[in-house]
Parts: C-alpha cells; structure tokens; sequence
C-alpha cells in the first residue's frame, strides 16, 4: 500500500516538474498536459508491444510530448490564441490522436518487458527491500530529472525562461523572443509530462484512454502543497518540493479514499482529487506576484 | 543615429474616436546627443519612445538607425542596440532572482542564452564594481533577491543593468517620476554620471522641468505631436525654467485652459 502510493507520486511527481515549469515559472496555465500524460501511455502501448527497449521508449515518449508541448506554445504565442484556450484545443486533439496510436482505447502489454523488470536491481537487494525495487528505480529516474531541471535553470537559457514568467518587458529589453522562450517552456514541460504517462504505463503495465483526466489538477495540487508546505525552509529547492509535494498529495488522496472505503469506488477518485485540490487552494491561498506589463 | 522621417500616427482608427497624433512627425537624434523631453499629458512623448522602439505600430514613416532602416523590424530585435529605463522601478529587473542573477542576464545582452551557466564566475568583481558606483550598498547584497529592494534602489539598478552592453542609444521614460524627491534626484545624478561616462546617445522624458534644464544638450517641447521648441547647444544652455514655464502656458491658452 505505502509502496504503491509512493511509486503513483513518484510518478506524477516528474509531470509536476512540467507543471511547475509552466504554472510558476512561466506563469502559463497549461491544459495540454492532459492530453500530454496520456500520449506518452499511448507511445508506450505500441512501442513495448512492438518489443522496443523500453529505456528507449522513454526518450521517445519525452521527445513526442516536447513536440506538443511546442503546438501549444506555437498555438498561444504565434497565432496569439490565449494560453488557456491553446491547451485545451491540443487537449481535445490528443484525445483521438492518442486513440489513434494505441489503437484502441485500452491495451494491456503485461507479457511485455518493461523498465521494472529490466532493472537488474531485484537480483541484489536484500529481500525486505524487494518491495520497493520499483520505488528504488522511479526514485533514482525522478531524482535524475529533477537534477538536470535544476542545473537547466541555472544555464542562460534557464535563466531566461525563468525571467520570462515575471518580467516580460525585461526579456524583450534584452533582445529576445519572449514567443520562443515560452514555446520552449511549453516543449520542456509537456515532455516531462509525457514522460510520466509512459513511466505510468510501463508501470501498470496498460494503456487506458481515459488515465489523463485529472492530470492537470494533480500536477497544480502536488506544485501548490509542495510549494506552500515548505515554503519556509528557504534552501530547499522548488523542485524538491515540488517532487515531495506530489508524493504528499498522493497520500491524501489514498487516505481519503481509504477513509471512505465503503461508499466509494474507483469512479469517485476524480471528485476526491478536485475536491482535495480546492481545499488546498483555499488553505493555502496561493497568490502570486508579479510584475504588471504595459499597454 | 537615430531619424524619425515622416512618422503618421493614429490612435483608434476605424473608430468615431479615431485621432491624428502624428502628423508628419520628423526628429534627427545625432550622435552622442542627450536630449530632454517636455510636454503635457498626451503631447505623444511617451509614443514617440515606443515608435522608436517598435512597442506600437504607425500609419506611415520611417525609423533609420546608423543609416539602416529599421521600420520593420520587431521589437525585441532593436532593443538589442537599445537600453530602456520605465517609469516603472519594476519593469527593468527581475524581482524573482538575485541582484548576481540579474547582473549576469543584463550581461549577456546581445550574447546567446544557451546551455553555459547562467553566472560567469570571472564577472562577479566587475558587477560589483558597477553596483558600488550607485553607492546605495547593494554589491553586498548580491544573493538577495530583487523583490525585497525599494523602487529607487531597483531603478538604480534598472539604469546599471540596461547600460552594462554597449549600446547605441538609450532611452529614458519618465524614470523618476515613481520616485520620491531625493531619490529621483540620486537616479537623476547617476543617470548624468553614465550618460558622460559611456557617451551614450540619449533620448529622456520628464515632467520635471528643473531635470530638463540641468541635464542634457538639447531639450525638446512637445505638444499635441509636434515639436514646438527644440533648443541645441549653447542655446539649451541659456534656457530657463521660465522659458520652458512661459512656453507651457502661452500653449495652455491656445487650448482655452
């Protein structure tokens, strides 16, 4: 129980890293990640049934998400659509993309090889540990991804993306693009967020249409509770937060559903995680400040 | 270095509130020039800026740069020749990074943001040198972030920052006028200190007639988009505050006020 609720907010917690790339550093609120999360589940059906490597899936499935990640940002900042309204058209159009893809609406790969069964690690832990071996694996992918955010944000690039979200004005001062740096933000969070949906995939071992419902909710609650929870401890880094907010925000929603067992059932997990969601926008009244552009 | 040839501007057109500002509008900004900029409130200071710097679009005209015309070109591509000062402290920095972090974005103005580190270690002395020059105590305080500084000192830094590259023009908007009295007049003399320092060509906006008088060599009065007193050299420097006031009202009665 305890190792599957870490395992889920492991996971998420990589498309949380998109989400906080785009909803507190670029200050876009970005809907395609709904369509992007099962994308990357969808990549993964076909590619592992096909007896692609699965580590090779992996790149695959950020790569393809980057891409319409890149649409949306495209979308919003070219054909000057507002940000909302460019992810949800990638959204809608993902949903019969991805059905397109997988083939189906579910499909199940559980013969296949995956990340978790390739991973030669089950062979040398000591046998209390066997349990976590998947919690091991996803540990050290998140804590990899999460490392290389953090040095990309300290490059020049990253420190444009991160000047873009409270300072517009600033970017165009300095001779740039605002347009491109925030399709390239875009890119970036929609791979992490595919990526996860492939991780997700491999890790229960099928595909199903409808598992991106929620995504976006799920990636604001984990950033807002990881954000706010350690709001005080002025070294930690937003990215660790972020990570350790998913896996909190996961708990909640176990506990939440393990509390109310009897009346509940798997179709109610999307009410619980809204309405979890709005409690915690109401505690901790995210507000944000930035600086108000001209004209 | 600089000419505005010919510039129409509306505002609202197609609309029953459509307005001429503009109107054959021409302006030659040479070389090392600083000029300052009076006029009342809709005279189309601030829109002249914003032509040329390509914040606003115009009817007809043409904007030349060191002899290249740069109509069409967008605005974050002039802006790489171009350092802006806002009215607004906050426009010029950003409040979510450090002091070190925003030195080093200002510094790599003109340069690629690809995948170096963001801080050149090599650089850090220099940028506190620049910031020690504003005297306000901030090359202390280089892992601070901006947010937490106060208007006039994030304005001192708005005005290090966007004059750190070399430029070829720089463009002042108002940039005392959120400030209070003794710290516009601090900014007021930093701004004079690197305008010689630097040679820069500059174009500066203001209400404050005392500024217009004591800085620059040439001052320009605008009103309802025209220029009505343009005055270089030693003849800027015989200008009065009185003159510049005269002036103010003798075009305040034409309006009727």
């Amino acid at each position: 129980m305890i190792a599957t609720t870490i395992e889920q907010g492991l996971i998420y917690a990589i498309m949380a890293l998109g989400v906080y790339i785009t909803y507190k550093i670029l200050d876009v609120p970005d809907l395609s990640v709904d369509g992007t999360f099962p994308l990357g589940a969808a990549l993964t059906a076909l590619y592992i049934s096909k007896g692609v490597n699965p580590y090779i899936v992996l790149v695959l499935t950020f790569l393809v998400g980057a891409i319409a990640g890149v649409i949306t940002g495209i979308i919003h900042v070219k054909l000057k659509v507002r940000d909302l309204l460019a992810g949800i058209i990638v959204m809608t159009g993902l949903y019969s993309i991805n059905l397109r893809i997988a083939g189906r609406a579910n499909v199940a790969f559980y013969n296949q090889d995956t990340i978790f069964t390739l991973f030669p690690l089950n062979k040398i832990l000591p046998e209390q540990l066997v349990e976590y071996e998947r919690v091991i694996l996803l540990a050290i992918i998140v804590i990899i991804l999460k490392l290389l955010l953090d040095l990309y944000l300290k490059t020049k690039s990253g420190y444009l993306l991160r000047a873009t979200g409270s300072n517009k004005t600033l970017i165009t001062s300095l001779g740039k693009d605002s347009g491109l740096v925030k399709i390239v933000g875009l890119g970036l969070a929609n791979g992490f967020a595919s990526l996860a949906g492939g991780i997700c995939a491999q890790q229960q071992k099928f595909f199903d249409i409808s598992m991106g419902t929620g995504t976006v909710v799920i990636g604001l609650a984990s950033v807002i509770i990881g954000i706010s929870v350690f709001k005080y401890i002025t070294f930690m880094k937003h990215t660790t937060s972020v990570v350790i907010g998913s896996i909190l925000y996961k708990a909640c929603i176990s506990l939440a559903i393990a509390k109310i067992t009897i009346k509940a059932s798997a179709s109610d997990l999307n009410l619980i995680t809204a309405i979890l969601f709005l409690i915690i926008l109401v505690i901790t009244k995210d507000k944000k400040r930035r600086v108000r552009q001209n004209g | 270095m600089v000419e505005l040839k010919n510039i129409y501007k509306y505002y609202n057109t197609g609309t029953v509130n459509e307005t001429c500002l503009f109107n054959n509008f021409n302006l030659e900004v040479k070389k090392e020039q600083f000029i300052s900029v009076v006029g009342s409130n809709g005279s189309g200071k601030t829109s002249m800026l914003n032509i040329i710097c390509g914040s606003i679009p115009l009817e007809k005209g043409n904007i030349i740069m060191d002899g290249k015309d740069i109509t069409k070109e967008r605005e974050y591509k002039r802006l790489k020749n171009i350092g802006r000062v806002y009215q607004n402290p906050a426009f010029g920095t950003c409040p979510d990074m450090t002091i070190l972090e925003n030195m080093s974005l200002a510094d790599n103005k003109g340069k690629p943001f690809n995948l170096s580190f963001g801080i050149n270690k090599k650089r850090i002395d220099y940028y506190r040198d620049c910031l020690r020059f504003l005297n306000l105590g901030l090359e202390d305080k280089m892992d601070v972030k901006v947010g937490v500084l106060s208007g006039g000192q994030r304005q001192a830094m708005s005005l290090v920052m966007s004059t750190l590259t070399p430029i070829k023009f720089l463009i002042l908007d108002e940039h005392t006028a959120a400030l209070d009295p003794k710290t516009a007049e601090l900014i007021m003399e930093l701004t004079g200190k690197i305008v010689k320092e630097k040679k820069l060509t500059t174009i500066m906006v203001t209400h404050n007639l005392r500024y217009a008088v004591e800085y620059g060599n040439r001052l320009l009065m605008m009103h309802q988009g025209n220029i009505v007193m343009d005055k270089v050299g030693k003849e800027k420097e015989e200008t009065q505050i009185e003159h510049i006031l005269n002036m103010f009202n003798e075009i305040s009665i034409e309006c009727g006020n």
